[in-house]
C-alpha cells in the first residue's frame, strides 16, 4: 500500500478518490462551525462578543502546527524511503500550514487589539507562532533556491526535520523566556474548562479546517505532479530538437 | 583523529590568513554592539538593561557572516569532493570544519564580549556569566549554523538564505544566553540557563553531524 503510493499515477487516482470527500468535510464543517460558532453561539461573560474570533483563531493555530507536524513525517518519509510523491506532499503542504499560521497571528493580533488594549502582545503562544510562520518561510525559500527540483526536495526534507527536532525546545524555551519577562497573560478561555456550546463549534470548525487542508493538498500535489511531467516532457522535447 | 586535527588546522589557517573572516567577523561584531548607544542613547541604566540582549543578538548576527563560506568555497574548488572520499566519516570532516569556524568566530567573538559589556554598563558580577554563556552558546550557532550552510550550498542567493533558515533555529540559545547574565545581574543563579545552554549544545553535537553530512552529500551528487 505504502510503496504504490509512490507510483505517481496511482497515487493520482487515490488523491481523485478522496478530493469530493474531503471538499464535501470542507464545506460542510466549515459553514457549520463557523455559521454555530460565529452566530449561533453565547458570547463569552469576560470578553463579550470578541470571543467569536476564537473560532477562527485557535483551529488556524492547531492547522499551523498539525501541517508542520504532516510535513516533518512526510519529508522523513521522503528521506528514508526515496518516497517522490511524499516530497511533493510536503512541498504542497507548506505554503497551507504557512497561511494558517498566518490567520492565526493575523486574527491574534485582531483579538488583541480589545483584550490587551494592543495588536501584538509577546505573549509565549503568539511568539512562538510567529517563529513558526518564520520556519515556513524558510522552508519554502528552500525549495525556491535550487533548479533541480531533486536536489531542493532532499534539502527542504532535511530543513524539515530539523525544524521538526527544533521545535518543542523552542517552544519551551519561549514559554520559559514569557515567564521571566511577562506576568501570566490574561487571556484565558473562560476558565479552564470550555462550555460545549463554545467547544462543539470550535471543535466541527477544526474538523472542516482538517478537511479543506487535505482538498486543497489533492489539488496541489496533483498540481505538482502534473508540473514535474511537464517539465520532463519539455526536456525531452528539447533534447529531441538537438538532436534532429 | 590525525585527519581531523588535520582539517581543523587547514581551515584555521586559512581564517586567521588574510583572506580569513575572523576579523571581519570580529570588527562587525564590535561595530553592531557600538551601534546600539548611538540608537537608544547614552543613560547608563538603559544601556545596563539591554545589554546582555545587544550583545548575544549581535553575537548571533556576526556567527551568521561567515556561514554561507563554510562548506562553499571547497565545494567551489573541489576540495569538498576529496574531504568526502576520505577514510574519515563525512559527519567527522563536518565536525571538523564546524569546529574550525566556532574558534574562528564564535571563540574570539566570546572573548572579547565582556569589554563591550563594560562599555555597555553591565552589572560586574554578570560578566563572567556572559563569558560563559557565550562560550556554551556560540558553538551551538556554529553547529546548527553549518547545517544551514551545508543545504544551501550551490542554492541561488545561498548567502541570504543561510540566516533564514539559521536564526529561527537558534531562538533557544538567545533566550537561555540572555537568561543566563539577567540571572546574574539580579543576583540569582545563572546555573538552570547554563545547564540548559549546555544541553542544547550536547544535543546539537549529537545530531547535527548528520544533517550536515546528510546535506553535503546531496550537493556532492
Amino acid at each position: 500500500m505504502f510503496h504504490a503510493l509512490a507510483n505517481p499515477a496511482r497515487f493520482l487516482r487515490l488523491m481523485a478518490v478522496i478530493r469530493p470527500w474531503a471538499a464535501g468535510v470542507a464545506i460542510v464543517g466549515l459553514a457549520a462551525g463557523l455559521g454555530w460558532g460565529l452566530l449561533y453561539s453565547p458570547p463569552d461573560y469576560q470578553q463579550g462578543e470578541t470571543v467569536r474570533i476564537m473560532y477562527i483563531h485557535v483551529p488556524a493555530a492547531w492547522m499551523g502546527m498539525f501541517i508542520y507536524a504532516a510535513m516533518a513525517v512526510a519529508s522523513a518519509t521522503a528521506l528514508i524511503w526515496r518516497h517522490p510523491v511524499a516530497e511533493l506532499v510536503a512541498k504542497a503542504s507548506a505554503p497551507v500550514g504557512a497561511v494558517f499560521t498566518l490567520i492565526c497571528l493575523l486574527t491574534g493580533a485582531l483579538w488583541g487589539k480589545p483584550m490587551w488594549g494592543a495588536w501584538w502582545v509577546w505573549d509565549a503562544r503568539l511568539t512562538s507562532m510567529l517563529i513558526l510562520f518564520f520556519i515556513y518561510l524558510g522552508y519554502m525559500a528552500l525549495w525556491e533556491a535550487f533548479d533541480d527540483p531533486a536536489r531542493a526536495g532532499r534539502a527542504a526534507a532535511i530543513l524539515a526535520l530539523v525544524g521538526a527536532v527544533n521545535l518543542p525546545i523552542i517552544k519551551f524555551s519561549v514559554d520559559w523566556w514569557n515567564t521571566m519577562h511577562q506576568p501570566a497573560s490574561v487571556l484565558t478561555l473562560a476558565g479552564p474548562k470550555i462550555h460545549p456550546d463554545i467547544l462543539w463549534p470550535l471543535l466541527i470548525t477544526a474538523l472542516g479546517a482538517k478537511g479543506y487542508y487535505v482538498w486543497l493538498l489533492t489539488l496541489r500535489v496533483r498540481a505538482e505532479i502534473l508540473s514535474r511531467q511537464a517539465r520532463i516532457l519539455r526536456f525531452a522535447a528539447a533534447t529531441d530538437r538537438r538532436a534532429d | 583523529m590525525s585527519a581531523f586535527l588535520a582539517i581543523v588546522g587547514r581551515d584555521l589557517r586559512l581564517g586567521f590568513g588574510a583572506q580569513g573572516a575572523m576579523l571581519t567577523t570580529l570588527l562587525f561584531f564590535v561595530l553592531a554592539v557600538s551601534l546600539f548607544p548611538l540608537g537608544v542613547g547614552p543613560e547608563p541604566q538603559i544601556l545596563a538593561r539591554i545589554a546582555a540582549g545587544v550583545i548575544w543578538v549581535a553575537a548571533l548576527l556576526a556567527a551568521m557572516l561567515s556561514l554561507d563560506r563554510l562548506f562553499q568555497t571547497d565545494q567551489e574548488d573541489g576540495t569538498l569532493d576529496l574531504l568526502a572520499q576520505a577514510p574519515l566519516p563525512l559527519g567527522l570532516v563536518a565536525l571538523a570544519k564546524t569546529l574550525a569556524h566556532w574558534l574562528t568566530t564564535g571563540l574570539p567573538l566570546s572573548l572579547i564580549a565582556p569589554l563591550l559589556a563594560i562599555l555597555l554598563q553591565m552589572d560586574g558580577a554578570a560578566i563572567p556569566v556572559l563569558l560563559a554563556a557565550l562560550l556554551l552558546g556560540t558553538p551551538s550557532l556554529s553547529l546548527i549554523g553549518a547545517i544551514g550552510a551545508a543545504l544551501t550550498l550551490g542554492a541561488k542567493r545561498g548567502a541570504v538564505l543561510v540566516p533564514l533558515l539559521t536564526l529561527p533555529l537558534v531562538i533557544p540559545v538567545l533566550i537561555f544566553g540572555v537568561g543566563a547574565v539577567e540571572a546574574a545581574s539580579y543576583g540569582l543563579t545563572a546555573g538552570p540557563h547554563l545547564l540548559l545552554l549546555g544541553a542544547f549544545l550536547a544535543g546539537a553535537l549529537a545530531l547535527s553531524p548528520f544533517a550536515i553530512a546528510g546535506a553535503i552529500k546531496l550537493a556532492l551528487e
